[in-house]
C-alpha cells in the first residue's frame, strides 16, 4: 500500500468506536436465522459470531444458502423479496430494528459480478455513495476518492483516467473499482459474494492481497467456492450445507482437522 | 494420413440460398421503408424552399390577394403549443413510467398500465374532443391552453411506456449495488436507475414531442388557429399544422405554396430538435 494515505479517522470523524481497539471482539452476531423465499426455506436456524477486523470465509456447495446468509447481514435479502426470522446484531444493536439504509451504510457489499455504474466516470463511481448519502463536503471528495482507490489497489492504474467510464476497465479492475466504491462510504463490515469468481488468477491474487490489507480497517465476510482462497485469506471459516451451518471454526482447524464428516467430505472434494 | 476434402452437401447450398434470399428481403424492406420518407422530404424541399425567405419567419399572414407575408405567428404558436403540451405531459408521463417500472407490481399499476395502452391507441381527434370538453367548454372559448391539454393527452402514453421500458432495461444489479451503498430507495431510483436509462428516456420524449408537433386534428377545435399574433395561453393560437391545413385546401396558388413552405419549416423544426437533443445527450464516454 502507498504510504501517504490520509487517516480515515481524521477524514471521516463520525466513527464513535476506534476500530483497531476491538480486533478480537465480536462485530456481528447472527441468532436463529431462518430465511425464506416465499415458502421455500433457504436457511435453517443459523447462529454465527463474526469477529471484528478478521476475515470470515463462507464455503459450501452451490445452493446451500451462502449468498442468502450474507444478504441477511445487510438486509439485502429483503430487496430480493425474501423474508427471515431471527436477529442480526451489529455492535450489539439489532439491525432489523432500524432503517435498512442506516445498516447498509455500515455493512457494505461487493457482488460476484463487477457492476460499476455504466453512465458514470471512474471518479463518480467511487464518489456516488458519499454524494448521495451525504456527510462529506465537496472539498474532501477528491481526497476520499483517491484514498479509496488506493485502498483498493487501483489508484496507480487509473489516476490519469479518472474521467473515463468505469466500464472501460478490465474485469479485475472493475471489481476493484466496486471495492473502492464500497470503501468510500467507509463501512465497518464488508460482505463479499464470490468477488473473484469471474477473474483470472492474477486479478484474483490482487483481490486476495487486498482482502489481507483491508482486514486491518474492516471486518470482512467472504463467500467463496475456492477452497485455497478460503484457506489463504480467512481467519475463520463457516461451512454451510443445505441451508444449515454445519461447522464453524478457525480456518486452520477446518482445513486440517474438521470435526464433521460432511465438512471433511466437502473440503476433500468427495462431494459438492 | 488421408486428407478429408471440404465437400459441401446439398443442404449447404440450400442454406446458402435461403440465407441470401432472406438478406435480400431485409434490404428490400429497408429500402421500401426509407423511400417514401426520402421522397416526402425532397418533394417538400422542392416545393417549399423557394417560398422560404426572411419574411416568412418574421411577417404575419397577409389577407387574400396581397402577395408575400409570412407565418411568424404560426411558428411561435407551434412552439407555444408544444411547450405547453410538454409542460403538462412530460412530468406526468415520466413519473408514471417510473412508478410503473419501479413500483408497478400491484393491481392499481396493472390497471394504469392497461389504461395507458388504451390511451395510446386513441385517435388524436378524440384527444381533441376530450380537451374540448375539459377546457374549451368551461372557458367558453378556444385557447392555446386547450390545445396544450389535447397534445399532453396524446404524449402521455408514449412517454409513460418508453420511460417504463427503458427503466426496466436497467439491470437489477445496479439497484442492488446502490442500495448496498446505503443510498435510499428514492435516490437510487432517481439518481442511479433513471440516470442509467436517461438516453433511452430522452429518445422517447423526443419521439413524443415530434409526434405532437405534427398533430393537426386535436388542435382544430381546441387551439383553433389564429391569423394574428398571440402568445397568450388564454387565447386561440395559430400553429404550423393548422396553417398548412387551411392554406393547402385554399383555392389560391400562393397560399398553397406557403403551405409547402410551412411544411418544410415543420420538418426542419422537428429534425433540428432531434439532432439537438441527440448531441446534448451523447454519451460522455466513447463507446467501445
Ligand atoms: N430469488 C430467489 N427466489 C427463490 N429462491 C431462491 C432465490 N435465491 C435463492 N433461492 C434459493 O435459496 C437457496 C439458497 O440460495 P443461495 O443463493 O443462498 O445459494 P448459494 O449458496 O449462494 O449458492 P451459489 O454458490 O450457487 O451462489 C437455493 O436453494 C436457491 O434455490
Ligand atoms: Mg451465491
Amino acid at each position: 500500500m502507498t504510504t501517504d494515505v490520509i487517516s480515515r479517522s481524521t477524514t471521516l470523524s463520525a466513527k464513535p468506536t476506534e476500530k483497531q481497539g476491538q480486533s478480537t471482539s465480536v462485530k456481528m452476531t447472527a441468532r436463529n436465522i431462518n430465511a425464506f423465499f416465499g415458502k421455500v426455506q433457504a436457511l435453517y436456524d443459523v447462529n454465527l459470531d463474526i469477529a471484528g477486523n478478521r476475515v470470515l470465509a463462507i464455503i459450501g456447495p452451490s445452493g446451500c444458502g451462502k449468498s442468502t446468509f450474507l444478504r441477511c447481514l445487510n438486509r439485502m435479502h429483503e430487496v430480493a423479496g425474501g423474508t427471515m426470522t431471527g436477529t442480526v446484531e451489529l455492535d450489539g444493536q439489532n439491525i432489523y430494528g432500524t432503517d435498512a439504509v442506516l445498516v447498509r451504510k455500515r455493512v457494505g457489499m461487493v457482488f460476484q459480478k463487477a457492476n460499476p455504474f455504466p453512465t458514470m466516470s471512474i471518479f463518480d463511481n467511487v464518489a456516488i455513495g458519499l454524494r448521495l448519502t451525504g456527510g462529506v463536503p465537496k472539498s474532501q471528495m477528491n481526497d476520499v476518492v483517491e484514498h479509496s482507490l488506493k485502498q483498493a489497489a487501483l489508484w496507480d492504474e487509473v489516476k490519469d483516467s479518472l474521467n473515463k467510464s468505469g466500464v472501460s476497465l478490465s474485469g479485475g479492475q472493475q471489481q476493484r473499482l466496486c471495492i473502492a466504491r464500497t470503501l468510500a462510504v467507509n463501512p465497518e463490515v464488508i460482505l463479499m459474494d464470490e468477488p473473484a469468481s469471474a477473474l483470472d488468477p492474477i486479478a484474483t491474487a490482487k483481490i486476495e492481497e487486498l482482502i489481507y490489507e483491508l482486514k486491518k480497517d474492516f471486518t470482512i465476510v467472504i463467500v467463496t467456492h475456492n477452497m485455497q482462497q478460503a484457506a489463504r485469506v480467512s481467519n475463520t471459516t463457516a461451512f454451510f450445507y443445505m441451508g444449515k451451518l454445519i461447522e464453524f471454526d478457525e480456518t486452520k482447524t477446518i482445513f486440517t482437522s474438521p470435526k464433521q464428516k460432511q465438512t471433511e467430505d466437502y473440503i476433500t472434494g468427495r462431494f459438492g | 494420413m488421408s486428407i478429408t476434402p471440404f465437400v459441401p452437401s446439398w443442404q449447404y447450398y440450400r442454406r446458402k440460398i435461403a440465407g441470401a434470399t432472406m438478406l435480400a428481403l431485409c434490404y428490400l424492406s429497408a429500402v421500401l421503408a426509407i423511400v417514401p420518407l426520402v421522397l416526402i422530404f425532397f418533394y417538400t424541399i422542392n416545393r417549399g424552399v423557394s417560398y422560404l425567405n426572411l419574411d416568412f419567419f418574421i411577417q404575419m399572414p397577409k389577407p387574400v390577394g396581397e402577395p408575400g407575408g409570412g407565418m411568424a405567428n404560426a411558428i411561435v404558436g407551434t412552439l407555444v403549443l408544444v411547450a405547453t403540451g410538454s409542460a403538462i405531459g412530460l412530468p406526468i408521463g415520466i413519473l408514471t413510467g417510473i412508478y410503473l417500472a419501479e413500483f408497478g407490481n400491484n393491481k392499481f399499476a396493472y390497471f394504469a398500465r392497461f389504461m395507458t395502452d388504451v390511451l395510446s391507441g386513441v385517435p388524436s381527434i378524440v384527444a381533441g374532443v376530450v380537451a374540448y370538453g375539459l377546457v374549451v367548454v368551461p372557458m367558453k372559448h378556444f385557447s392555446a391552453a386547450a390545445g396544450g391539454v389535447a397534445l399532453a393527452i396524446l404524449m402521455i402514453p408514449t412517454v409513460t411506456r418508453t420511460t417504463e421500458e427503458m427503466i426496466r432495461l436497467v439491470p437489477h444489479s445496479y439497484r442492488e449495488a446502490a442500495l448496498a451503498l446505503g443510498i435510499p430507495m428514492w435516490k437510487t431510483t432517481m439518481q442511479i436507475v433513471v440516470r442509467t436509462a436517461f438516453r433511452g428516456i430522452i429518445t422517447g420524449i423526443l419521439l413524443s414531442i415530434a409526434r405532437i408537433a405534427g398533430e393537426t386534428a386535436p388542435l382544430l377545435f381546441t387551439a383553433l388557429g389564429n391569423r394574428f399574433w398571440s402568445t397568450s395561453l388564454d387565447q386561440p393560437i395559430g400553429s404550423l399544422t393548422v396553417f398548412i391545413y387551411d392554406y393547402a385546401k385554399a383555392p389560391f396558388e400562393d397560399w398553397n405554396n406557403q403551405a409547402w413552405a410551412a411544411a418544410l419549416v415543420l420538418i426542419i423544426l422537428i429534425s433540428g430538435l432531434s439532432l439537438a437533443v441527440r448531441v446534448v445527450t451523447r454519451s460522455k464516454f466513447v463507446q467501445r
